[in-house]
């Protein structure tokens, strides 16, 4: 078979070890979700706190999906030989980390969607304005938080270590971002931390497309796209598979 | 012909550490060869620069005509591989893991017979998870077997098995030899090594202190031991020449009217060599 052919068969077989494993599914996939309707529903009145809540949960589900989820798989595979394992047979590395990021950017695609789908349906949020814009800003997102998620699995030292590594970065980052509600709220020192990290940025794009209007879309790809570079350098420099 | 496995004069360190201190030997094509030793030989380390997995600090090492280091994917396509310890995916049942990994191959086996061949075809549809260590352990060979490799390593392949699985392994090695791979096996059991190996080779601590096929294995030659019980006390003898001792030692005890009550020649089994080998190294 050759190398892109293979791709497919790894993301095949990436998608159905995903549904078997309804813990991950859950943090990954339905959390984000969850969050989103518990504090809509607090919201719901408030159409202005709706229009930063979408794109902020739009912009944790695609973290969720590729940082956490990568950082914290990687980890497993790495601690359990399942990388050295596949590092002693044929398959292309390129290939079997196509199939493994391409069913983790499905999940933030999917995330995105259900996102916005929700918003409209049942919080009344207007369709995108510019869906061109969206899919990019996902899609720089997922190669983003892709690429870092990677890179962070080589700090998690073992398997057991993985959830709280994760979360050390994934729930101060959410709080920090603007998820729940707009990060011009906070405290100076959390704003400017807030600014220099990925997520307030990607939720700057995604809040740009989504609801259009007043954000800075091109200072949110610069700092999305710096952070993807490099993420993808310490992803690919400091990478062991045992 | 050339060797499937030549390795010449090896050495791996890990930091000021020399796991691998001069090792040196080939494996021809269709030969099975073990690799024993005590736990830190230097066993492992030395099958894993051959799989590729580790770089190697000086010496030289082919297999199947080329270097391993440079992880090419003809090599990997022809080479089957058991790690001494590796997980594997939970949920994923043996069929899905066994059809999988088939696809990296260029003409793999029959999944299915493969599965049969390890004896899991009972079990090819429940989870890894579910399995049995001995299970999951034949699931390994079952992985390494699948791309139908012209050369196979087997780090410590039986270890976790009941006897009437590893009797079925061994069974599936004769049937790889007979099929014409080549095996490099490393095992802690010496029958295991008796009963397959072609050659084997004794490690201790980095070097080979014994090398040759398992029965004519000693220190020098082999020794035979000659023993009877004489007077109510058991007197033995070691020598190169059986038959020229016995035929002394009857004799005599034919000339004294004596008979020589138990009488025993024996050759030294691989385990009393290894023993006595890796014991040898540890008092020097
Ligand atoms: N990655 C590593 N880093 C440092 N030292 C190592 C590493 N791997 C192995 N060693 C050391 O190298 C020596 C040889 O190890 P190796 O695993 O090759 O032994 P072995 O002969 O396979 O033993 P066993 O029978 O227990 O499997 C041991 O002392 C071990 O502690
Ligand atoms: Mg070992």
């Amino acid at each position: 078979m050759n190398p892109a052919a293979l791709a497919w068969q790894q993301f095949r077989f990436e998608r159905k070890l995903f549904w078997r494993n309804p813990s991950a599914a859950f943090f990954n996939f339905l959390l984000p979700l969850l969050l989103l309707v518990l504090t809509a529903s607090a919201f719901s009145a408030d159409s202005e706190e709706l229009e930063v809540l979408i794109p902020g949960i739009a912009g944790m589900g695609v973290l969720a999906t590729t940082f956490t989820s990568l950082a914290f798989n990687i980890t497993i595979l790495r601690d359990e030989g399942v990388l050295k394992r596949w590092r002693g047979t044929p398959m292309p590395a390129g290939s079997y980390l196509a199939g493994l990021l391409a069913s983790a950017a499905l999940n933030a695609f999917l995330q995105v969607l259900i996102v916005v789908t929700i918003g409209n349906v049942l919080y009344g949020v207007d369709w995108p304005q510019d869906p061109l814009l969206l899919v990019l800003f996902t899609a720089l997102g997922v190669v983003c938080f892709a690429a870092l998620g990677i890179a962070f699995s080589h700090a998690i030292p073992n398997e057991d270590a993985a959830p709280a590594y994760t979360n050390a970065v994934f729930l101060p980052v959410i709080f920090i971002s603007g998820v729940f509600y707009s990060s011009d709220d906070l405290p100076e020192a959390l704003k400017a931390i807030a600014e220099a990290l990925p997520l307030k940025h990607l939720i700057d794009g995604l809040s740009e497309a989504i609801v259009g209007g007043g954000g800075d879309a091109g200072t949110a790809a610069l700092v999305v796209g710096g952070w993807t570079l490099a993420g993808l350098v310490l992803a690919v420099r400091f990478f062991r598979w045992e | 012909m050339t060797p499937a496995i030549e390795v010449v004069d090896l050495h791996k360190s890990y930091g000021s550490f020399e796991a691998v201190r001069g090792v040196s030997f080939a494996v021809e094509p269709g030969e099975i060869f073990g690799l024993l030793g005590p736990n830190g030989a230097g066993k492992t380390t030395t099958v894993e620069i051959l799989e590729g997995y580790r770089d190697r600090s000086a010496g030289e090492v082919r297999v199947l005509g080329r270097d391993p280091q440079q992880r090419d994917r003809h090599l990997q396509e022809r080479v089957g591989i058991v790690l001494q310890s590796c997980g594997f995916y939970r949920r994923v049942t043996v069929r899905e893991a066994v059809t999988h990994f088939a696809k990296v191959y260029p003409s793999p086996r029959d999944p299915e017979e493969t599965i049969a061949l390890v004896g899991l075809l009972e079990k090819a549809n429940a989870q890894t998870k579910d399995l049995s260590g001995g299970q999951r352990r034949r699931l390994d060979l079952a992985l390494a077997l699948i791309g139908d490799p012209d050369l196979v390593f087997l780090d410590e392949p039986t270890t976790g098995f009941d006897p009437a699985a590893r009797r079925t392994a061994w069974g599936v090695v004769r049937r790889l030899k007979e099929l014409g791979k080549t095996v490099l096996l490393t095992t802690h059991y010496l029958d295991e090594a008796q009963e397959l190996a072609d050659r084997v080779a004794i490690v201790k601590d980095g070097r080979i202190v014994a090398e040759g096929p398992p029965d004519s294995l000693g220190p020098g030659s082999s020794r035979y031991r000659v023993s009877y019980i004489s007077q109510g006390r058991r007197v033995e003898h070691q020598t190169d020449d059986p038959t020229e001792l016995l035929h002394r030692l009857t004799s005599d005890a034919v000339a004294r009217g004596e008979r020589l009550e138990g009488l025993e020649v024996t050759r030294p089994t691989l385990e009393e060599v290894y023993l006595e080998l890796t014991r040898e190294a540890d008092a020097a």
